[in-house]
């Protein structure tokens, strides 16, 4: 092919940099801020693009033992188990219907792709939590959105692009279905199961209406907390904070910002090559 | 169920008698057949999860046609037929609701949906693929960042005492009211979608791009099209299908706007702004008690979502597109 012009190519490099810069400087301010001193924060009008004496004390005011502290442990918690048991049941429900000719298997799938279609509401769905007794319990944010129609197909879309001649070799040599599925299925299907724990584990962490909707406010999750206190603007108290909370509220706001957003940070680098390995795009299409 | 799983070790003997030339088809056959059952018994909590949280709270909606009182319960509450749709479709603030909806899935429709397909195609014409690779981790990150974070990074930067006004003011202009003005509101919500989902929403623009043969682009140079010609006859053909897909089953979903990032900001500008038919729903039922006209709005919304999302379908295959489901 021939040379690109270099005009073309200098508005390609204007355009990417554009992208880059929309997406980071936000995240840019908000570090900078939780780490900014009080009297630079109030300066720079209540945000600070680059800190010059950076410190750590918006930090340890929340991390205090206060309000934040707790509601970090809930996220924390309700992540992990909700991902565990969500990757769980989905991994067997997607395995089970993977498989040619399982007693119902055809009518389950029915059933379940129905729903994607009629979605029950959220009426209906908050009557049923409240009826089944879950209101204020931490169940009430995992059970009603265990299974996500959307990860399970991604899941069946990958087993079921497992060479069938695999899963004869391990039932000749005497493998049972969930053995066959511990040992053979699963280590294959890394890739996919990293992706589909990404989905889950980010969805547990970044909710916050069903918390809303469903927990009293000392069991509110991050999200939750974030939300009232940053975007409703309901003032952080010595109280809700734990003791000695001397910081400018900006620089707490946005500490714990950066507390909410820094987990997804963290593993994003390590989860995000799956995405372009075509995963995702395979079963995007089916 | 345990006896069942129980039965698993008994496997290996299965095996050595399903070798013995005799009795082999039926062995083989039995074995089959339990092998069905114990895959049945995997299904069994997922299918247990959608009967429970899909179909028992499906039937939750007979609140709809009910006048519901909190001591009497869901049954116990006394009928009123279509009462509560009647009052629904007399409700001006029930079609305000629905009128917000429709139109900011339009507007997203108009201004969000070519960025992500503008962000593909430039993409995927760079040749350093180094530098694509950064960009598209980058441009992927906020699909992974909640509403309130987004909301609340929104408010820092285009806020009154934001980024952009300081800089406005420093520069001896005038501060633009964003963030709380109802008439800037459904820009905002645009905006934030554009910020938020166009990255991710390249993945599947990518995914139809990489299946173009490369050869096609030189065998189309060698012809000498030029790089506008190439992409016409070569780029364009290749992503139609998805494109036109998309924009069908978008058209089919134009009920449904981010409801989480309505609620998060409906009270900053008001409901005559903000009020989409899941926030209707949340404000008349969550917050005003009164669920079974709530349910009602959510149902009405429920059944034209799905007849809507079944005939853009029917559309999909007309087209010869694939559709979502077959």
């Amino acid at each position: 092919m021939e040379k690109p012009k270099p005009l073309t190519q200098a508005a390609k490099v204007l355009a990417l940099l554009t992208v880059v810069l929309l997406v980071c400087v936000p995240f840019l301010v908000i570090v900078s801020t939780s780490l900014a001193s009080q009297r630079e924060v109030v300066a720079g009008g209540g945000w600070v693009l680059w800190p010059t004496e950076p410190t750590l004390q918006a930090y340890r005011d929340i991390l205090d033992g206060g309000i934040v502290t707790h509601a970090l442990g809930v996220s924390a918690g309700v992540t992990l188990v909700g991902t565990l048991l969500s990757l769980a049941c989905t991994v067997t429900l997607a395995y089970a219907l993977a498989r040619p000719g399982v007693f119902g298997g055809r009518p389950a799938l029915l059933l379940i792709l129905f729903t994607f279609l009629f979605p029950p509401g959220m009426i209906p769905n908050f009557l049923l939590v409240k009826e089944l007794g879950l209101l204020d319990s931490y169940a009430s944010l995992i059970l009603p959105v265990l299974i996500n129609v959307f990860n399970l197909v991604v899941l069946r879309g990958f087993f079921q692009g497992i060479p069938e001649e695999l899963y004869e070799a391990a039932r000749l040599d005497g493998a049972g279905d969930l053995r066959v599925l511990w040992t053979v299925v699963l280590p294959l299907s890394k890739a996919a199961l990293a992706v589909v724990g990404l989905f889950y584990a980010v969805a547990y962490w970044n909710s916050w209406f069903y918390a809303s909707l469903y927990l009293e406010s000392d069991h509110w999750p991050l999200q939750q907390v974030l939300r009232t206190y940053v975007i409703s603007g309901v003032s952080m108290t010595d109280t809700t904070l734990g003791d000695g909370a001397v910081n400018a509220p900006q620089t707490i706001q946005m500490a714990v910002l950066v507390i909410a957003t820094v987990p997804i940070l963290l593993v994003y680098p390590f989860l995000q090559k799956y995405f372009t390995k075509g995963v995702l795009t395979g079963a995007i299409k089916s | 169920m345990a006896a069942l799983l129980r039965e698993r070790p008994a496997k290996p003997t299965d095996k050595r008698s399903f070798r013995r030339p005799a009795g082999a088809k039926t062995e083989r056959i039995r074995f089959r057949d339990r092998r069905n059952v114990a895959l049945f018994w995997l299904m069994v909590p997922g299918l247990a999860y959608f009967l429970l949280f899909h179909y028992g709270a499906l039937v939750g909606n007979v609140i709809a046609f009910k006048e519901y009182i909190p001591f009497e319960g869901l049954w116990g509450s006394p009928w009123t037929g279509v009462g509560n749709f009647q009052r629904m479709l007399e409700d001006k603030a029930f079609w305000d609701a629905v009128f917000n909806t429709v139109w900011i899935a339009l507007l997203q429709l108009v201004f969000y949906f070519p960025v992500p397909l503008a962000l593909a195609l430039l993409l995927h014409s760079l040749t350093w693929s180094s530098v694509r690779r950064f960009v598209q981790s980058v441009a992927y990150l906020p699909h992974f960042i909640s509403w309130v974070i987004v909301v609340a990074l929104f408010q820092q930067v285009l806020g009154d005492t934001g980024m952009l006004n300081s800089y406005l003011g420093d520069a001896g202009l005038h501060s633009a009211d964003i963030i709380g003005n109802p008439d800037a509101f459904k820009p905002l919500v645009v905006a934030q979608v554009i910020w938020k989902d166009a990255g991710w929403g390249t993945i599947i623009f990518l995914a139809a791009l990489s299946q173009v043969d490369e050869q096609q682009y030189e065998a189309a140079a060698i012809d000498g099209a030029g790089p506008w010609r190439r992409f016409w006859h070569v780029t364009l053909p290749a992503i139609r299908p998805v494109v036109i897909l998309l924009l069908i089953m978008r058209l089919g979903d134009i009920l449904s706007v981010g409801f989480e990032q309505m609620l998060l900001q409906r009270d900053a500008v008001g409901p005559q702004a903000a009020e989409i038919i899941d926030t209707f729903v949340y404000y008349q039922g969550i917050v005003g008690g009164d669920y079974g006209y709530a349910a009602a709005a959510g149902l009405f919304k429920g059944v034209i979502g799905a007849v809507l999302v079944y005939a853009a379908n029917k559309v999909a295959h007309r087209l010869g597109e694939q559709g979502v489901y077959k």
